[in-house]
Formats: structure tokens, C-alpha cells, sequence
């Protein structure tokens, strides 16, 4: 996570601290008076510098036939977080969230609800806004009632509200909010109006149906990839081989400029581009350009050398010896490995992966006559997608339009990750051609150029008692997280938190703690993938913890218990995914069609809690998932329905990473071009998932993410439990398993 | 010039014979419903109905459309089985990200006109689209749904 995303709000001087980013910095920090005035006069005083989520008329439209259109501070990518909104505002709106048509709002200073900065990503959104939108509902309320109240020449006190209409009760007269809302947003709305009791909730805590679900089942969701604009070109492009080389030559240019609707050819940083009348013979076209490139280093690790491979980056990460930064301590390791009775070590691994969200990414660029620039695009983080366009067009971030359609999966991927979008392709050719452009990336240039989730090692090493209880656990991580790379200014400590989450802050009980962390920097684009560092590291550190288990001779989930004495959140949710399951066993034992096992595991992502069990067969050398209980306590919840698809959701990815997913560098160039040669969890391999929500009243933590880490480790540690064999280098696709 | 018979309506296009059923569909005649996921018949994103057949419209080249009449997601409640999937799509809450479904609305839909009572393996059978957002569990659920 974030680090300057824990409930405290940044400073100023924090954010400014540090070096590096300083696009994505000028972004966080918009020039919030400028950007005010730009926009107008609106209610009040508050008006020039808005308190982020404050502004009513910055987030709602009322219209005439009761609908209300809310502008989103979140981008939906199948989250459900536009109907989250919907229910959390509506609720103390008082207006029913079917109702409700919601959008992704343009880049502003009042929609920086995350805790001062806005993007869509961490698992955040709800758990950061939820106070912020529901107090903007209550206002919104509160402000129609005082309109009402003027109008009807009675007390405020006097009048009730109900499904978008005030009404007075003694007069038996009544206004709907499409009357009152032209009126309304003329009041100062009251600083501090009283919130809804949580008995009385109608929407929040219900399983309110999605908003977008029956336009997604129709075709009639738009996204980035269907937009089109008068007059525009279609663009596509063909990617240098390795990432950091350029075009230098293009031997039958001519040629292609010839072929069927091309209206040009262009070369871009790193990349050729097409533009044509369709997308289809820009594409025909760009693939058919004879490109040469300049070549690649011939080795090293600072550039995609033209030897460089996943093998020599992993070597490189295992050869380190840098002793690199403390990242958790507590107690005395030496003293406990100097007195154990046995030691345990293991190495784990984790390749590269992509995102392969099913939308391709595209962009659309429009220069207007008047100077200004309008981009459609996917994107996690409008401000710094803005940012960085001005500077790619020559223009000021107030000069251009985002617009954030919906995405077709995002899973991380839409963040700005320099050469890894292709806005800024579409912003250059727009400007050399006069002309609107739409970049697509083929689904093969999507898997040259997606930013991945680094490839990772950590070394552990745990020190055991007489009675095989572990009295000191040391890791060692080497490599490169995404916060560093890309939000580096904002790290408290040269420890990168998304390097480590998932290994540090486990709840366990272990007297003697080391973990350390050694950068060791990838020369390829890293990226923020579903969970983050906790994608693999909850894999390693839960898998090791039942190698110690083993060694002890303790069974795993009596030593899970063990471990949480005197902590009954973890214990609550050990207890009900065992009761889920039908009580702990662990196994082999003979299952339809053959023997299963199961595995546990427990997870502390983004600020929630989770306890998984999977039950594992071994079929032709590989393994095959039945079952996955999930028991997941994210503190309190919006809707329950949401919250459970997105467990299953996010399990499903952790399961398709454990078993089969990894980019491959060989000689600087991935191995993967298509779903063909990079395989996704199938129809086939998909499990029953089983999810229960626990409710410990604890804050509110993040839904999106936390499904995923429990379910490799879970998958790992059944294997084990069935065949003997402890799979340490991810995916399992790579090991064959025994037979049982 | 190409005819084309598209959800009942007659359409004339020019484009390469090569041009794939799915760049027509989307970029010539704005039918952005059908999806773009892979263009290699991996991933069914692009499913449409040629003839009433769930087919993999990126690897439809317009010159072998000739006379099969070509149904779309834009169409499929017309369709009284399309209807019933769609009804049950929205019941069971299957979307995540919803760019897959067009193409897993499509597959249900053609293996309902063929099938009308799947066996569970019909269903494994049939429906082989991608859904990066794991919905799996929930489709089967709908088809069976929709098939009751
Ligand atoms: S786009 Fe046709 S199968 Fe993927
Ligand atoms: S719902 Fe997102 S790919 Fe299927």
C-alpha cells in the first residue's frame, strides 16, 4: 500500500520530501485556487479552495425527472464502486441508488478524497471516502430542505424527506429535488450536518443491485475502446523488440504509405505508428513496416540488454549482497539461532506478470482550434494522466480534458507507467497529423509493452525450539516494488513498502523477528498488479510457515493458532473458514475421483483480514483446485453482494497466478504475445468459491484486492500436503507434480 | 462493395475481403458491442451469431460471411432465448468489468437455441470464453438459469 495513504492526512512537506516523480508530484499537488477559478463561481464562500468532497454541485446533478447524475471521484473497472457510491451518497441523500447514473469525474481538486490525492487503486476507494460521500449526501439533503423550507414559508424542522422529495407533513405539501435543486445549490450549504444512524440504513450494508450489470449484458457499456470522434484516424503501432531502442530505419516506408486507407507513417519514442482510416489497416500496415531499430546494450542490468533474461534477473536478485535496509525487527535473531534446536531455509521465487485485462488499451487525442487538448482514456489517476499530457502536448494540465471511461478490467494496469500507455502515442500523432487520433494496441503489443509485476526472491530462515514451535523468523527480500519506482517521494523509509507488505505486519507471534529489504532495480517497466507486493508474498511467507510447521512436526493450522494467542480477530477468522470447510483436515484423503488435500493460509491486505483453504487434486502431473473457503473480514462493509463477487474475483486471479501465469524475458524480448502463450485461469480450472463475510467492526478495509493473497499460498501448502513436493518457484505450471 | 445481413438489417461495406467480421462490425458500422480481446480465437470476446452459430468473429474474414445472416449483442434481446439469457445475466449479477460478456451473453445464448437443458458439461463444453474478472462460477449459474 501507499504508505502516505494510512489514515493520517499527508503533509505537505512529507509529499516533498524526496526525490524523483516529479510529474506524478505536480500532479498530487494541483494549483488548487487556479483550478477553482477556472471552473466558476459556485455555492459560497467555499468556493475558491474546496475542502476535497465538499462541494455539492462539484459531485451532483439533479435533474427534473428525479435521476441524479454523480460525478465519481472513482473510476469503475468492475469493482462496483460506482454503485458503492450511489448507495453510500444516496443513502443520506434519501434518493434510491437506482436512481443514480454515475461517472467518472474530469480532474479537480474536490474529488482528491483519498486522503488528499485521488486515484482509484489500493483497495481505497470505499474505505477512504466513505465518511467524505456520505457527509456530501447529508449536505446535498440538508441543502434541499432549507430550499423546501423557503419555499413552502415553514421551518426547516417541519419537513421530512423521502426518495428525493421533501415533504410537509401538516400541509400534506410536497417538492421532489429536481424542483428544489436550482434553488438549493444557491444556499452556503451548513458545515456540519448530522449523519444518518446506522440503524435506520436502508442501502449501505445491502446487496443493492450494480447499476452497470444490465448494460454490460447487452453491449451497451461504452468503453475507452469503443469511443470515436468526428474526423478521427485510427493509429497502430509496432513496438521496438526491447523496451529503451528506437527506430532508426524503415526500409520499404513507401510501400506501406501506399497500402489501402494509410494516411501516414510516424516514428515515436521506442515505437512506428500507422494512422489509416480504420484501425484494422493502420494495423495491417504498421505490421508490415521493415523496422530498423538501434541496437541494445549487449549485457548489464540498467537497460533490456540484448541478453538480458528473467534467469539473469534472478540471479542477479539471489547474488545480491547488499545487506539493504531493516524493514521489521523485534527481539534477538542471532541470540534465538544460536540457541535453536533446528533451523529451516528456503528460497521462494515469483516471475514477471501481466495485468491481461481483457480491454485492450487506446487512447483517443483531440486538439481543439482554441489550443486546448482533450484525451479519452483508461486511467487510475486523472490528475497525473492530465499532468503528464500537458507536458507530452507543449500545454498547461488546465488546458486539457480527461475523460475516464470505464475499463474493461484494470487489475493495476492503468496507472501512468511512462512507455506502458499509449496516450501519449495518440497526443503526438494528433499533433502530427492536424487530425483527432485513436492509438489501439493489438493484443500483441499490449503484451510487449503492459508494465509487469516484478519478478521477485526472498530468502527465509526460521530458527525452532525443542517443541517445534519457531522462535525466530529472518527474511531477506531483493528487488524492486512499484511505490518506489513510481511514488518514491512519498516512502517515509528506503524500505518500499510494496516490496515487503505480505512479509512484514503478519499477525503472528514469533518472539524474534528480521526482515530486510535490498533494492535491486529491474531495467524493464514494473507495475502495481491486483495486491501488489502481497501477490507473491503472502505466497512465500505462508508456504515457509508450513515448511516450519512440517519441521516441528506441528500440523499448520494448530500452529496458525498457536501463534494468534490472545488475538481473536485471526482466531475468529481461522475458526470460520475451518467451520466453512467442514472442520480443518488437512489430508491426503480420498476425494471424488481421487485423493485431495487441503491448505491454509492467512492474509493481512490493505487493511483487511483473510483465512482461505484450498482442496487440491493432482491430475496429469498438474494440479486441479475444487474448493477455495475464503473467510474475509474487511471491518465493516457497503454491500455485501459486491464485496463477495470481488473476493471470487480476486481469488480467481490469485489462482490463475499460482498455477500458470509468468512473463519470460529470453534475450530481452518476452515470450508471451497472446493468451496463447501467456494462459489465464479457464472455464475449467475455476473452482467453487466459497466466501464469508466476516464482520469485526474493525475499520473499514479494502475489498478489491485482499481476496487474492490467501489463495496461492493455500494452493501451494495443499499441494504439499498431498504430494510431498513444496513448489518455492512460481507458476506450479513449471513443476511437475508427483502423482498420487 | 460487400453485402452484409446484420441483426435483420442490410448493409454494404468496403473494405479488404480480409478485413476481419469483428473491425467491420466495430469500426465501420459502429457496432462497438462486440468486443476486441485477442484477434486469435482465444479468448471469445468477439463472439457473434453467423446463422444462429457462436463464432469467433475475429476470424471471420468478411469475404466468407457471403449469405449466413450475422446476429449481434445489439440484437440479442430481440431474441426470446437472448432475452432470457440477458434476464438472467442481470438477476444473477454476472458482470464484473462486463468487457467479456457480450461475447459469454452470445455463447449462452446459441448453446440454449441448440441446447435448451445443457448437462454441466455442455456448458464446459460451450462456453470457453476468457473472463479475466473470474465471473465463471456466476455465468454457469446464469446459463443454468436461463435454462430453466
Ligand atoms: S477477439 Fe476473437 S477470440 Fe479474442
Ligand atoms: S467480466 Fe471482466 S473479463 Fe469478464
Amino acid at each position: 500500500m501507499i504508505p502516505l495513504l494510512r489514515p493520517a492526512a499527508p503533509s505537505r512537506r512529507r509529499f516533498l520530501a524526496g526525490a524523483g516523480g516529479a510529474l506524478v508530484l505536480s500532479a498530487l499537488l494541483p494549483a488548487r485556487s487556479a483550478r477553482a477559478e477556472a471552473q466558476g463561481p459556485a455555492e459560497g464562500a467555499g468556493a475558491l479552495a474546496p475542502k476535497p468532497g465538499t462541494r455539492v454541485a462539484a459531485f451532483l446533478e439533479i435533474h427534473p425527472d428525479g435521476t441524479i447524475r454523480l460525478l465519481s471521484p472513482f473510476v469503475e473497472g468492475g469493482q462496483g464502486i460506482a454503485t458503492g457510491m450511489a448507495q453510500i451518497v444516496g443513502e443520506e441523500l434519501d434518493v434510491p441508488p437506482s436512481r443514480f447514473v454515475v461517472e467518472c469525474a474530469p480532474p479537480g481538486p474536490d474529488y482528491a478524497v483519498v486522503n488528499g490525492i485521488r486515484m482509484t487503486g489500493g483497495s481505497f476507494s470505499t474505505r477512504s471516502s466513505y465518511e467524505t460521500m456520505r457527509r456530501l449526501g447529508a449536505t446535498a439533503r440538508d441543502l434541499m430542505i432549507r430550499a423546501a423550507a423557503a419555499k413552502l414559508k415553514v421551518q426547516d424542522g417541519e419537513l421530512t424527506t423521502r426518495d428525493g422529495v421533501v415533504m410537509h407533513a401538516d400541509s400534506n405539501r410536497s417538492l421532489s429535488y429536481g424542483d428544489l435543486a436550482a434553488d438549493a445549490l444557491k444556499l452556503k450549504p451548513n458545515e456540519s450536518v448530522p449523519l444518518r444512524d446506522p440503524a435506520t440504513f436502508r442501502y449501505i450494508r445491502q446487496p443493492v443491485p450494480r447499476l452497470d450489470v444490465r448494460d454490460k449484458s447487452t453491449g451497451r457499456a461504452v468503453y475507452a475502446i469503443d469511443q470515436k470522434v468526428e474526423g478521427m484516424l485510427y493509429a497502430a503501432v509496432q513496438h521496438a523488440p526491447r523496451l529503451g531502442t528506437e527506430p532508426k530505419g524503415l526500409a520499404n516506408e513507401a510501400e506501406v504509405r501506399a497500402m489501402p486507407g494509410v494516411h501516414s507513417v510516424h516514428r515515436l519514442p521506442g515505437a512506428v505508428a500507422v494512422a489509416a482510416d480504420s484501425w484494422w489497416r493502420a494495423r495491417k500496415a504498421v505490421e508490415a513496416l521493415k523496422v530498423e531499430w538501434t541496437a541494445p546494450k549487449a549485457s548489464g542490468l540498467d537497460t533490456v540488454a540484448a541478453d538480458f533474461s528473467s534467469e539473469i534477473m534472478l540471479a542477479a536478485l539471489k547474488a545480491s549482497t547488499d545487506p539493504g535496509q531493516v524493514a521489521e525487527e523485534k527481539g534477538d535473531v542471532a541470540a534465538a539461532f544460536a540457541k535453536a534446536t533446528k533451523v529451516v531455509e528456503a528460497d521462494y521465487e515469483a516471475p514477471y506478470l501481466a495485468h491481461a485485462q481483457l480491454e485492450p488499451p487506446s487512447a483517443i487525442a483531440r486538439f481543439d482550434g482554441n489550443g486546448t487538448l482533450d484525451v479519452w482514456l483508461p486511467n487510475q489517476m486523472p490528475e497525473v494522466f492530465q499532468t503528464v499530457s500537458a507536458k507530452v502536448a507543449g500545454l498547461q494540465p488546465a488546458q486539457v480534458r480527461i475523460h475516464s471511461p470505464m475499463l474493461g478490467g484494470f487489475f493495476g494496469r492503468h496507472f501512468f507507467y511512462e512507455a506502458s500507455n499509449p496516450f501519449p502515442q495518440a497526443i503526438l500523432l494528433a499533433k502530427a497529423t492536424g487530425r483527432p487520433v485513436k492509438v489501439l494496441w493489438s493484443r500483441e503489443e499490449e503484451f510487449a509493452r503492459d508494465a509487469v509485476r516484478p519478478l521477485s526472491f526472498s530468502r527465509f530462515r526460521a530458527a525452532l525450539d525443542p517443541a517445534g514451535q519457531p522462535t525466530a523468523l529472518e527474511v531477506r527480500t531483493v528487488g524492486e516494488g512499484p511505490i518506489g519506482r513510481y511514488f518514491s517521494m512519498m516512502m517515509q523509509t528506503p524500505v518500499d513498502p510494496s516490496a515487503v507488505e505480505g512479509i512484514v505486519e503478519k499477525p503472528y507471534a514469533v518472539p524474534n523477528r528480521r526482515m530486510t529489504f535490498t533494492k535491486v532495480a529491474h531495467p524493464v517497466n514494473i507495475a502495481f498488479w491486483r495486491s501488489v507486493g502481497h501477490s507473491m508474498n503472502d505466497a512465500f511467507y505462508e508456504s515457509f510457515l508450513d515448511e516450519v510447521a512440517q519441521a516441528g512436526g506441528q500440523d499448520p493450522f494448530a500452529l496458525r493458532m498457536a501463534l494468534l494467542q490472545g488475538n481473536a480477530r485471526h482466531r475468529t477468522l481461522l475458526s470460520t473458514v475451518a467451520e466453512m470447510s467442514g472442520g480443518w483436515q488437512r489430508g491426503p484423503y480420498r476425494g471424488e475421483g481421487g485423493m485431495r488435500a487441503r491448505g491454509l493460509a492467512m492474509a493481512s491486505p490493505f487493511g483487511s483480514e483473510t483465512a482461505t483453504i484450498a482442496e487440491v487434486s493432482v491430475e496429469g502431473g498438474e494440479a486441479r483446485v475444487h474448493n477455495l473457503w475464503i473467510a474475509f473480514d474487511p471491518g465493516s462493509i457497503v454491500n455485501p453482494a459486491i464485496v463477495k463477487a470481488q473476493v471470487e474475483s480476486a481469488a480467481a486471479l490469485g489462482l490463475s497466478s499460482v498455477l500458470f501465469e509468468q512473463i519470460v524475458y529470453r534475450d530481452g524480448v518476452r515470450q508471451s504475445q497472446n493468451y496463447d502463450t501467456y494462459p489465464v485461469l479457464r472455464r475449467e480450472h475455476m473452482p467453487k468459491v466459497h466466501v464469508s463475510i466476516v464482520e469485526s467492526g474493525a475499520p473499514m478495509g479494502g475489498v478489491g484486492e485482499p481476496g487474492l493473497p490467501g489463495v496461492p499460498p493455500a494452493v501451494l501448502n495443499a499441494i504439499a500436503a498431498l504430494t510431498g513436493q513444496r513448489v518455492r518457484a512460481l507458476p506450479v505450471a513449471n513443476t511437475k507434480l508427483s502423482s498420487v | 462493395m460487400v453485402n452484409l445481413t446484420i441483426n435483420g438489417r442490410h448493409y454494404s461495406v468496403d473494405a479488404e475481403p480480409d478485413t476481419p467480421l469483428l473491425f467491420v462490425l466495430r469500426d465501420t458500422l459502429g457496432l462497438t458491442g462486440t468486443k476486441y480481446g485477442c484477434g486469435i480465437a482465444q479468448c471469445g470476446a468477439c463472439t457473434v451469431h453467423l446463422d444462429g452459430q457462436a463464432t469467433r468473429s475475429c476470424q471471420v474474414p468478411l469475404e466468407s460471411v457471403g449469405n449466413q445472416t450475422v446476429t449481434t449483442i445489439e440484437a440479442i434481446e430481440q431474441d426470446e432465448v437472448g432475452r432470457k439469457v440477458v434476464e438472467a445475466w442481470v438477476a444473477l449479477q454476472v458482470p464484473q468489468c462486463g468487457y467479456c460478456q457480450s461475447g459469454q451473453v452470445m455463447a449462452a445464448t446459441a448453446l440454449l437455441k441448440q441446447t435448451p437443458h445443457p448437462t454441466e458439461g455442455d456448458i464446459v463444453d460451450a462456453m470457453t470464453n476468457l473472463c479475466r474478472c473470474g465471473t465463471y462460477n456466476a455465468i454457469a449459474a446464469a446459463v443454468r438459469q436461463a435454462a430453466a
